[in-house]
């Protein structure tokens, strides 16, 4: 899941993840940038590097969370691989882990996805562990780059095993298991980003899945009337008798007219969005902006929202 | 009771000849970029000479302030400030191209073609996490250093957390100087004989450890990038250092930038206690976005209640959908206003600037102007219907200073 800063992206995939998990089925929400935004989203502590259930899921089904840590990743995969473990220590008071995870380009990404590998491959008593695995990627300024690891650290690690990991990292990534799906707000920023991301993971060969047109609100002006009041303003004279006849005093009337042309202005710039990213073509999820800030229950809302539209 | 907080006197800050930089700061999405610019706008209009450094600007906004040419120098933006005898410098940041004009500027002349081949280098100046903040800090200094103008703004990157941009450049100055990267590559010049044989154990399993992780090649490019670079050695982490000192200085301004929402709010809150705690010199909050009612004294409830007769008796349909604009208006107003009195109730201190949500996005001067207008506590939107209402009397924590004439 990708999307611009401030489209609701954690809140779109944690939606997903409570969606998908419906019906008795298990899935992962992940993060990677250290933000904590799942923590915070569902109120609780923040995530330690362990798996953890943080929802049910309707129908039954659960949600568990992870929040990735690239040393933490760094040194279970030394584990895991080589037998290192008992180095850590050491390693991390060297500078090598801050090395390789915060300088050497690439591998930080390579570890955080190549944690996300192993969890949506993981597999127990011959079944998957996870029916599926939503990672809370990162904006979609840095998604590109982030996905297509294979061509960052290949300049640098031409053989070796951080080139074997983004090998194995990147077959998954571009196999039928994955879709990066993109969240956007119907305006200008969000929409610009949505496109320019779209386009340059096509160009990259990545599965771009869907859109999801996060946060939309409903016209409350006529559809007839949109255009005009944008570009006209309101007959101030019939106003006021509206208002007048429904017991308000009319010197309200200028003041609502003005909120009904920047209602109306609005309006009109949200349906040109909802022109461009629709010329991209994807399949399209609608999610609406719910009043009042977002806890559990409105995240139940929104995972409703996207079975009722055919999620999962 | 809604909470009042004090006032954030934009134009006191802009026009004070000890204000040399304003650094705009916030989580992505809030319009970090915009309100630099209109800062900037708004003192290059009182008179100084203001350059804004933008990170990632929105197309149009970029050709409004002229950031066609992506050349990493600024350019004067034309109908801008000359007749108070200012004027507005625009420029985006290139981050590969400062890195390289680093490089340029401190490494040993018949070394820059090497680096600039060097695989390694290329990953590092075009993506590594962090060069952009780092380089972001680095252009500012280079700006400071200049002497051309009164006034830098700076936006902030859009970063993973936001305190990104205060951390990050130490962080890759620490590594690129580190000794990590030198016992990694040239062991003996790092240092005595006697500090090597201590860590040697050590080393080596390091060395292994490292080479099993990245492999071989990538320690011979570093190697041959270190070689290459070795006049700078120190240089990075200072020049991190100068810059961070640089901010805390009296003539910096920090402007957290925030919309009315939690997300945003909370990080405006993790941003306001870091540079308090930095000592770092905060000027204030600025909300962006922020709804305000154009007919105060209407509640969101009495409008609705008409709308619904106005439905019921057939009335004039078209006054019922805009009272419920208006009530719809209103209650996402009152929300933000409680989230914003939060803001207060945690940081009493901190003086705010509230902006009302423009109907269209800033994608012209003029716009920017009225941006910069409603910072400044003047608010001056223009819309299709002439309206005299000031828009601020109805939100509780935003006080609106008059500009002094």
């Amino acid at each position: 899941m990708t999307g611009k800063g401030g489209t609701g992206k954690t809140t779109v995939a944690a939606a997903l993840a409570l969606a998908l998990a419906s019906g008795g089925r298990r899935t992962l929400l992940v993060e990677v940038e250290g933000r904590q935004g799942i923590a915070q989203l569902f109120d609780t502590p923040p995530l330690p590097y362990e798996e953890r259930r943080i929802a049910v899921a309707p129908g039954g089904g659960e949600v568990r969370a992870l929040a990735i840590d690239p040393e933490q990743a760094l040194l279970e995969y030394l584990e895991l691989f080589y037998n290192l473990r008992r180095a850590g220590r050491m390693l991390k008071r060297m500078g090598a882990v801050d090395f390789a995870t915060t300088a050497a380009p690439g591998v930080r990404d390579v570890l955080l996805i190549g944690k996300v590998k192993e969890a949506t491959t993981r597999v127990l008593d011959g079944e998957r562990v996870y029916d599926a695995v939503v990672l809370d990627g990162p904006p979609t300024g840095r998604i590109g780059r982030f996905l297509n690891v294979t061509a960052e650290v290949a300049g640098l690690a031409r053989m070796g095993p951080i080139k074997t990991q983004s090998d194995g990292v990147t077959a998954l990534l571009r196999s039928g298991l994955t879709a990066v799906h993109v969240v956007t707000a119907l305006e200008e920023m969000p929409v610009q980003e949505t496109v320019d991301a779209v386009d340059e993971l096509r160009r990259l060969e990545l599965s771009v899945g869907t859109l999801v047109v996060n946060m939309t609100r409903p016209s409350l002006l006529p559809q007839s009337e949109v255009a005009r009041i944008a570009a006209g303003g309101v007959e101030l004279a019939r106003l006021r008798e509206g208002l007048v006849a429904a017991g308000l005093p009319d010197r309200y009337a200028a003041g609502l007219a003005a909120e009904a042309v920047e209602h109306a202005v609005r309006i009109g710039l949200e349906q040109d969005n909802r022109r461009t990213v629709a010329r991209l073509g994807m399949p399209t999820y609608e999610l609406p902006l719910l009043p009042g800030p977002v806890d559990l229950g409105a995240l139940y809302e929104l995972a409703q929202r996207l079975i009722d539209q055919g999620v999962g | 009771m809604a909470r009042h907080a004090p006032v954030l006197d934009v134009d006191g800050m802009l026009r004070a000849p000890g204000t040399r930089i304003v650094v705009c700061c916030g989580s992505g999405g809030v319009g970090k970029t915009t309100t630099a610019a209109a800062l900037a706008l708004r003192a290059a209009e009182t008179g100084r000479s203001a350059v804004v450094l933008t990170i990632d600007p929105a197309r149009r906004l970029a050709q409004a302030l002229g950031l066609t040419e992506l050349d990493n120098t600024p350019r004067r933006v034309a109908g801008v400030g000359a007749g108070a005898g200012g004027a507005l410098y625009a420029m985006q940041l290139d981050m590969k191209r400062t890195f390289d004009e680093v490089v340029l500027a401190h490494a040993a002349a018949e070394k820059t073609e090497q680096i600039f081949a060097n695989p390694f280098y290329q990953s590092l100046s075009g993506s590594l996490a962090g060069t952009q903040e780092y380089m972001a800090m680095e252009k500012l200094g280079q700006l400071r250093a200049q002497e051309t103008w009164d006034l830098i703004v700076v936006d902030t990157p859009p970063s993973r957390s936001a305190l990104d941009f205060l951390d990050a450049p130490q962080r890759l100055g620490r590594f690129l100087d580190g000794r990590i990267i030198r016992l990694l590559t040239a062991p003996a010049k790092a240092g005595g004989r006697a500090y090597l044989k201590v860590v040697s154990a050590g080393l080596t399993l390091f060395a292994r450890a490292v080479t099993k992780i990245v492999g071989a090649q990538l320690l011979t490019d570093i190697s041959d990038f270190v070689s290459a670079l070795e006049t700078m050695f120190g240089g990075f982490r200072e020049r991190a250092q100068s810059t961070y000192d640089l901010l805390r200085k009296p003539d910096t301004a920090f402007v957290v930038v925030a919309a009315p929402e939690p997300d945003a709010l909370r990080e405006a809150s993790y941003f306001v206690e870091r540079l308090s705690a930095d000592q770092m010199p905060l000027a204030g909050l600025v909300v962006n976005r922020t709804r305000v009612s154009l007919a105060p004294g209407l509640s969101a409830q009495r409008a609705a209640v008409a709308a619904e007769q106005l439905a019921e008796s057939g009335g004039d349909q078209l006054a019922a959908a805009i009272l419920r604009v208006h009530a719809d208006r209103t209650a996402a107003a009152a929300v933000e206003s409680r989230l914003r009195d939060r803001f207060t109730r945690a940081h009493p201190d901190v003086a705010q600037a509230v902006v009302p949500a423009m109907a269209a996005d800033i994608h012209d001067l003029e716009g920017l102007r009225q941006i910069a207008a409603a910072l400044a506590g003047a608010t001056s939107r223009t819309t299709p219907t002439s309206r005299t209402t000031p828009t601020s009397q109805t939100a509780p924590t935003s006080q609106t200073t008059p500009v002094s004439p």
